[in-house]
């Protein structure tokens, strides 16, 4: 009989793809290597292929209907249902983060708890937003006549590099919060945070399909989405300083006429307020006309 | 006297015989001719740079009445040097005097310029009418009016924009804005550009359509009665060349542009990373829903006024009528007589319900799609009746039996030419209505108010229109969904394009 090992060897976790509620590995089964940022070893993620981007964007294009078609009160009770459940797993996260991102405890805690408390305060602009950027319009006739902001579409969304916690929320949450249905591309060095948060999302009632989360490259995956023809918009955030990468991507973009959120120069400072611009950068306004007293 | 609504109810009771013979009598009008005196067209026009107006360094090109093919006269090219130069003189104003002018005294030359469109309503009207072909009541009625009335409300914002909601509180002018205006609705879209632009601090180089620029030239003489200060706006006249070297001219800081969505992606992938903000009004193919409890009268005027309006040339218009199996019948006899009524002819006359296609490409475009309709299988219907014997005429035609397949159920026509779906379930109907890449407009008519409220929420279209069609107005947003276009203009939303 052999011996018995002296300690508990402990069960890896594997990091894959999460589209449409699922988790898949990469149709083209590859994965890479991800390091700590002091070049250890952490796990293998699955190297997203243009398959598993376009089987993500019909996996958004599917639940865009009843996403942007639920309640206001009810995306914003979900997300901030998503924001509890991070809470719940603040220890994962803060491990995640410290390891992605090198932090030191304190400031992996400060980066985790903003992420939450960001979520949270997007959660409350769900049923906000359309009265902020909507307005009944006085035309000079006998008309009722409303605008009123919706949802674009299917959004693919390059999430930044190096805030791979914090600057993920600060894509995604105003993409979705709206009614929008989103392609996420996690940061390509950084990307396992984005896994522990899809895991979030497939446990607090997001329904599958409105995120959508790749970990890969943005230089590979990115020019796949950018030309697809039933993405509606594209937030290009997660490609800040590569102008050669964001100008072709734009480009493309142009095929169908995406709503294009270009990059910043530089990452900005995720702790700032963000403004309502990453919300409205994928709405659209609708304005209704009906006759009075005809 | 006979106005319109009631011809078409006197058509409904007289018509028991379907005879278009005996009725044609009951509408025959004599001509009421508007004078044409009142408008003095130069032989020839330079381009607006810094106040004056100066020569082109392009091949001149002529502008000519699309109604009798006449020459009405010869329009300056700005070449690439030109454009340049409109560019520099647009700089020079925004720094040394417009940017530096506060928000309460840009205001005040707004309005001078509103009132001075009001005063001068007349002249413009008739003029759009020569250069663009478009019949003179809607010139006088439509254009012209709402082109005041643009001016008018976006003179209010100027010294209002920190209430705006834009710009974080503090909102700043982009700069200088280059603009490409279609030929349409010249006058229209040229308030559209200009007014919110100005209203925001901002100056403009603004290039019409190479086939209608006379209105925008005239609007140049009314800018040098307002006193406006030079350079603040600019018009430079030429075709898509001068418009490609606008858009990428590096001084420019905002491009927006009206027009076709082909011409608008090659837009976006030219200001493609730069820092150029960007707003495009382009292509629609709009459904126009009619449901059967729909009050069927209206919902016929609703549809001519849909897809006739302004000869079809209406980038909203109502080109796909989607009407419920059940009314479709009565619906389509009824539209038949309505339209049997309408009179093609002199767009300067007032009794004219539509006038000249606005080019000979134009109606070349518009006769090979309808070519493709019969070839697909679609059955075509005009009413009886002959059209002039010069200049580019279209009748008022229907296609029946069209299916979603079919390219003028896909493609824009941008005339009077209307494709007709049926379908059975409201469902279906959103499903139609839905189901192209354009989401601009689309028009919904039924009795039932929760129903509207329902279909107005599931168009994926920036305007929707419920029992009513192509209306517009200063306050009120336009633009569109998908392939339509980037951003509004017009309303509160509409300063959102202009600033920072």
């Amino acid at each position: 009989m052999n011996a018995a090992p002296s300690a508990r060897i402990d069960v890896r976790k594997t990091y894959k793809l999460y589209i449409g509620g699922a988790f898949p590995r990469s149709e083209s089964g590859h994965s890479y290597a991800v390091h700590d940022t002091k070049g250890a070893f952490v796990a293998n993620a699955a190297l997203a292929s243009r398959k598993d981007a376009r089987d993500a964007v019909t996996a958004a294009r599917k639940a865009f209907p009843g996403w942007s078609g639920r309640t206001a009160y009810n995306r914003a009770q979900i997300l901030y249902r998503v924001a509890e459940v991070m809470e719940d797993r603040r220890p994962q996260f803060l491990e995640a983060v410290r390891q992605s991102e090198g932090l030191s405890a304190a400031r992996a805690e400060k980066a985790v708890d903003e992420a939450i408390d960001r979520l949270v305060w997007y959660a409350g602009w769900a049923d906000k937003i359309t009265q902020v950027v909507g307005n009944a319009n006085p035309v000079a006739g006998p008309f009722f006549n409303l605008s009123t902001a919706e949802p674009t579409g299917v959004v693919a969304v390059l999430a930044p590099q190096t805030s791979s916690l914090l600057g993920l929320i600060h894509v995604v949450a105003p993409a979705v919060v709206t009614g929008n249905t989103a392609v996420v591309v996690s940061s390509y060095e950084r990307p396992l945070p984005a896994v522990t948060f899809a895991e979030v999302l497939a446990t607090s009632d997001v329904p599958g399909g409105v995120v959508n989360i790749l970990t890969g490259s943005a230089a590979t995956i990115g020019p796949w989405l950018a030309s697809h023809m039933d993405v509606n918009g594209i937030d290009l955030t997660g490609i800040a300083g590569d102008t050669d990468l964001a100008t072709a991507l734009e480009v493309a973009a142009a095929d169908n006429l995406k709503r294009v959120r270009r990059p910043p120069t530089a990452e900005p400072d995720w702790t700032l307020d963000p403004g309502t611009g990453p919300m409205t950068a994928f709405l659209e306004t609708k304005t209704v006309w009906h006759p009075i007293g005809v | 006297m006979v106005t319109d609504k009631n011809a078409a109810g006197t058509a409904a009771t007289t018509e028991e015989t379907g005879d278009h013979e005996m009725k044609s009598n009951v509408f025959t009008y004599a001509p009421a001719p508007e004078s044409r005196s009142i408008v003095d067209i130069k032989a020839s026009y330079g381009l607006f740079v810094n106040g004056e107006f100066v020569d082109g360094a392009g091949k001149a090109f002529k502008t000519i009445n699309p109604a009798t093919e006449e020459v009405l006269a010869e329009v300056a090219e700005a070449d690439e040097a030109d454009v340049d130069r409109a560019v520099k003189a647009a700089r020079r104003a925004y720094d040394r005097v417009w940017s530096k002018l506060s928000g309460r005294e840009r205001a005040k030359y707004l309005y001078r310029i509103a009132r001075i469109i009001q005063e001068r309503s007349r002249e413009l009207a008739v003029l759009e009418s020569i250069d663009n072909g478009k019949p003179i009541k809607e010139s006088r009625d439509v254009d012209v009016p709402i082109v005041a009335a643009h001016f008018f409300y976006y003179a209010g914002w100027a010294d209002k924009l920190e209430y705006s909601g834009y710009g974080g509180g503090n909102p700043q002018p982009l700069g200088v804005a280059g603009q490409i205006i279609p030929w349409n609705f010249p006058l229209l879209m040229l308030a559209w550009k200009i007014a919110p632009a100005l209203a925001c601090g901002n100056t403009v180089v603004l290039k019409p359509a190479e086939t209608t620029p006379l209105t925008a030239l005239l609007f140049a003489e009314i800018c040098q009665q307002a006193d406006l200060p030079p350079g603040v706006v600019n018009i430079i006249t030429g075709a898509g060349e001068t418009g490609r070297a606008l858009v990428s001219h590096p001084d420019v800081d905002k491009v927006a542009f009206t027009g076709s969505t082909d011409v608008g992606k090659a837009i976006a992938r030219a200001v493609a990373g730069t820092e150029k903000k960007m707003t495009l009004e382009l292509g629609g193919k709009a459904a126009n829903i009619v449901f059967d409890d729909a009050p069927i009268d209206q919902a016929v005027e609703g549809i001519v006024d849909g897809i006739f309006f302004n000869q079809g040339h209406v980038c909203c218009a109502g080109s796909r009528l989607l009407v419920q199996e059940s009314v479709a019948d009565e619906l389509l006899e009824r539209l038949k007589r309505r339209m049997a009524t309408l009179r093609v002819g002199d767009p300067l006359d007032k009794n004219t319900d539509i006038g000249a296609i606005n080019s000979a490409e134009q109606l070349e475009r518009i006769r090979e799609l309808s070519a493709v309709g019969d070839a697909e299988g679609a059955e075509r219907w005009s009413p009886p009746g002959d059209l002039p014997q010069h200049g580019f005429w279209f009748p008022p035609t229907i296609f029946t039996g069209v299916s979603q397949a079919h390219r003028i159920a896909r493609e824009e026509i941008f005339g009077p030419v209307l494709s007709v779906l049926t379908f059975r379930t409201p469902a279906e109907a959103v499903e139609k209505a839905n189901n192209t890449p354009y989401g601009l407009s689309a028009g919904v008519w039924t009795d039932k108010g929760s129903r509207i409220l329902k279909i107005a929420n599931e168009l994926r279209a920036g305007v929707v229109w419920a029992n009513t069609f192509n209306k517009f107005d200063p306050t009120s947003p336009f633009g569109g969904y998908k392939e339509s276009g980037h951003g509004r203009e017009g309303g509160r939303h509409g300063l959102e394009g202009y600033l920072k």
